[in-house]
């Protein structure tokens, strides 16, 4: 996963929702069209979250996993 | 369907307007415009002087949840008028305050927090509203 060009980095640990997909949405709207944000957010709920915003904003997801309690999603804007 | 989402906000209890805030943040998140009426104690909540006040809990609450909302206000869980700002920071979201509570509660538009938009009647609202849902908590 390393190889990826993050422009943004939002760190969302420890937020309960809804405040990680509204930190998510604040940051894609920092980048530019194409361009990739990275959100780890601690949040279960944020999965189904953020696979909902994705679908429906447009922001694709190109790549999420879990790991140790933590959820990592890159989202290029779309 | 109209994407718009409306919602009338007649409860003052934290909770409630928490429950609100959530829901008009995941609205902005998406993209969708909400618009949002305050009626009578959620109007009273919105005042100036007191947002960020005590505004307690609904009585369905109990010892048990007030104790788990005391715990999550600790946690630095987000109150609903910083989410409130969030959301409107970063999408669509109207707040009007409805001119019969505004007369009721002899409440003038500067008593209000900068959080309101405007003053409206009824029919404004539903005109405002169109096709889309309207919520009512």
């Amino acid at each position: 996963m390393g190889n990826l060009d993050i422009k943004l980095k939002v760190d969302a640990s420890g937020l309960s929702c809804p405040l990680p997909i509204l930190k998510a949405s604040q940051g894609i709207k920092s980048v530019a069209s194409g361009e990739l944000v990275e959100v780890v957010a601690t949040d279960p709920g944020s999965v189904k979250d953020f696979e909902a915003w994705s679908k429906s904003t447009g922001n694709a997801m190109v790549e999420h996993s879990a790991e140790g309690g933590k959820f990592r999603y890159v989202i290029r804007r779309k | 369907m109209d994407e718009t989402i409306s919602l009338v906000l007649f409860s003052g209890t934290d909770d409630k307007l928490q429950s609100a805030a959530v829901l008009t943040a995941g609205a902005a998140a998406l993209g969708r415009p909400v618009k949002i009426l305050l009626q009578y104690w959620a109007l009273d909540a919105f005042r100036a002087d007191r947002l960020k006040a005590d505004h307690g809990l609904a009585p369905e609450a109990g010892t048990v949840g007030k104790a788990a909302m005391k715990a999550a206000a600790a946690n630095g869980n987000a109150h609903w008028s910083d989410t409130m700002r969030m959301a409107k920071e970063l999408g669509e979201v109207d707040i009007q305050a409805c001119s019969l509570s505004m007369d009721t509660l002899k409440l003038k538009a500067e008593d209000l927090d900068s959080l309101v938009d405007g003053v409206e009647g009824v029919a404004a609202f539903y005109v405002n509203a169109g096709e889309g849902q309207i919520v009512f908590i």
